[in-house]
């Protein structure tokens, strides 16, 4: 299928809108009536209805063109937000590949991957793209291999290298994040760097998701849903950003909520690097407004039981003190009470 | 207003010389010199021979720990005028160390987060380095919007020294940067930044 990609914005104006499809195919990241952290992962392999984010395993949509304009401006103002450490050279080549790659096989008729040794010819032609590069030389690139590829690719991508019984942020494109800051935690290992993550480190979820992650496999990638919410379609919501962006939060009323009030869904899915052994941990990011949200019945109901019944803590760490009220009670309208369907898929 | 109990937080176990070191490097700051002199009477010839000392006094200074520290017969006692100083020479000391030396850092927070992070960058695991934490509870602090490091923090919320923003101190560290995480305190409501509270005195 040949995608109509939109011009739009995520900042400013924030022209940013789902299509009725684009709706349908979004990852809703509950699979019951309320939430809790849990380790959810399960094996990324295609799945959903025709069309669905989760159908090729690295997701290209109808908004790639405008975040990949939006990761250039973020890029430009801040250049911090990408940075790898020394030692990751072979896991930035493996993550070009597996995108390249992925891409490739996902969407043909927006970007092809021509390999004859290590001479590869690489097109992405929503972007324009057109280059020929020897793989495993970076001097035939404009950039670092993984800089040069995830600036083609949608969603964060962290790179997380793999010793002493422990995992190693070592390197990141992170410019559509849910307020963490990779200038602040890279080098730091796994435990570190979700340190401020509150409830889950009593409920021992990071060591057992730390085992799991240690013993993944190649060709065996998994996959797991996070959430929050966002102000405005605001890809960047970075903490280096945040006292420009969070006064938003104070801005949203009964009468704007179904525009301005957007779930934020991660598409997390992580992939163990052939050369490396690094792990590339991929985050992808879906928003979609309460007014489109509120098209798929399902949704409406199961979003406004999840939010009204959500522990304290979860308030308080994403941040939606201020106008969860306001949108648990405009959600509300929309929940007759009955009950919902098993799993994430619109009924 | 602190927000407490991050794993990220370092811990501090305490120096102790290791009696199968080759070479001992005390790399200390203010009420950091007492992490070396309550142990000293307890260090053989063999160990004091082989010991080399940093030491910056800073607001210890009134306290003479460098004369006590001087007037032992260590290998090498060297007496910094600040910490920056210090940090110099560590850098250099590192630049030529070989196998077997054993690093002890103590003193403020600050102190061990600026020394720890001289020792990552010349490439030593900051696991095998030896801590304590001595003196203030004072924080070096980076502001997370304009990078710049605060040194000395006692308060939260505190006024960054570069860019200004009134900062909530969070208990998330990098060893990489050496510092603590501040972040906007009144983001989302401008100039509703509470009073600063004395938290790390």
């Amino acid at each position: 299928m040949s995608l109509t990609f939109k011009k739009e914005t995520f900042r400013d104006d924030f022209s940013f809108r789902n299509s009725p499809a684009s709706i349908r195919r979004f990852p809703f990241p509950f699979n019951e009536d309320k939430y809790m952290y849990a380790v959810n992962m399960e094996p990324h392999v295609p799945a959903g209805p025709p069309n669905h984010s989760y159908n090729k395993l690295i997701d290209v949509d109808e908004h790639f063109v405008a975040e990949m304009e939006d990761r250039a401006k973020v890029l430009k103002e801040d250049p911090l937000r990408y940075q790898a450490l020394p030692h990751m050279m072979t896991a930035q080549w493996d993550t070009l590949e597996l995108l390249m790659e992925q891409q490739a096989q996902g969407f043909p008729e927006h970007f092809s991957l021509d390999r004859d040794g290590d001479r590869w010819h690489w097109i992405n032609r929503p972007m324009g793209i057109d280059r020929h590069f020897v793989f495993g030389d970076a001097t035939t690139l404009p950039c670092e291999p993984f800089e040069f590829i995830t600036r083609q690719a949608q969603g964060d991508f962290c790179i997380v290298d793999q010793r002493d019984g422990n995992l190693w942020m070592d390197a990141g494109m992170v410019t559509t994040q849910a307020d963490w800051s990779l200038d602040f935690d890279v080098g730091m290992n796994f435990m570190e760097w979700h340190g401020p993550v509150p409830l889950a480190h009593q409920l021992g979820v990071f060591e057992r998701a730390l085992k799991f992650l240690l013993n993944l496999q190649q060709s065996k990638p998994v996959r797991r849903l996070n959430w929050t919410m966002t102000i405005n379609p605001r890809l960047d919501t970075s903490p280096e950003n945040y006292h420009k962006w969070g006064p938003d939060r104070a801005t949203v009323t009964p009468e704007n909520v179904g525009d301005k009030v957007h779930l934020r869904c991660e598409l997390q899915s992580l992939w163990r690097l052939p050369r490396s052994n690094a792990i590339l941990f991929v985050i992808r990011c879906y928003l979609i407004k309460m007014e489109e949200l509120v098209t798929i019945s399902k949704w409406a109901r199961r979003f406004h039981r999840v939010l009204r019944d959500l522990p304290p803590e979860l308030i308080d760490y994403k941040g939606l003190t201020r106008y969860r009220p306001v949108t648990v009670e405009w959600l509300s309208k929309f929940d007759d009470g009955a009950p919902t369907s098993p799993g994430i898929f619109p009924d | 207003m602190l927000v407490q109990g991050i794993k990220s937080r370092p811990v501090y176990s305490g120096i102790k010389a290791d009696p199968n070191a080759v070479r001992h490097l005390f790399v200390l700051e203010g009420e950091g010199a007492l992490a070396l002199l309550d142990q000293a009477a307890t260090l053989g010839q063999d160990i004091r021979s082989k010991t080399e000392v940093l030491y910056a006094s800073t607001g210890s200074k009134p306290r003479e720990h460098g004369q006590k520290l001087a007037a032992l017969d260590f290998h090498d006692y060297w007496e910094a005028p600040s910490v920056a100083v210090l940090l110099n020479r560590f850098g250099v000391m590192l630049g030529t160390a070989k196998m077997g030396i054993r690093i002890y850092i103590s003193g403020t927070e600050g102190f061990i987060g600026q020394a720890v992070q001289m020792a990552i960058d010349h490439g030593i695991d900051h696991n095998s380095l030896m801590t304590e934490h001595r003196g203030s509870e004072a924080r070096r602090v980076q502001c997370v919007h304009c990078k710049g490091i605060t040194d000395n923090v006692r308060t939260s919320p505190f006024t960054c020294s570069h860019c200004g923003l009134p900062l909530l101190v969070r208990d998330h560290y990098s060893h990489r940067i050496g510092a603590f995480q501040g972040v906007n305190v009144d983001a989302e409501a401008p100039g509703t930044a509470p009073p600063p509270e004395e938290l790390f005195p």
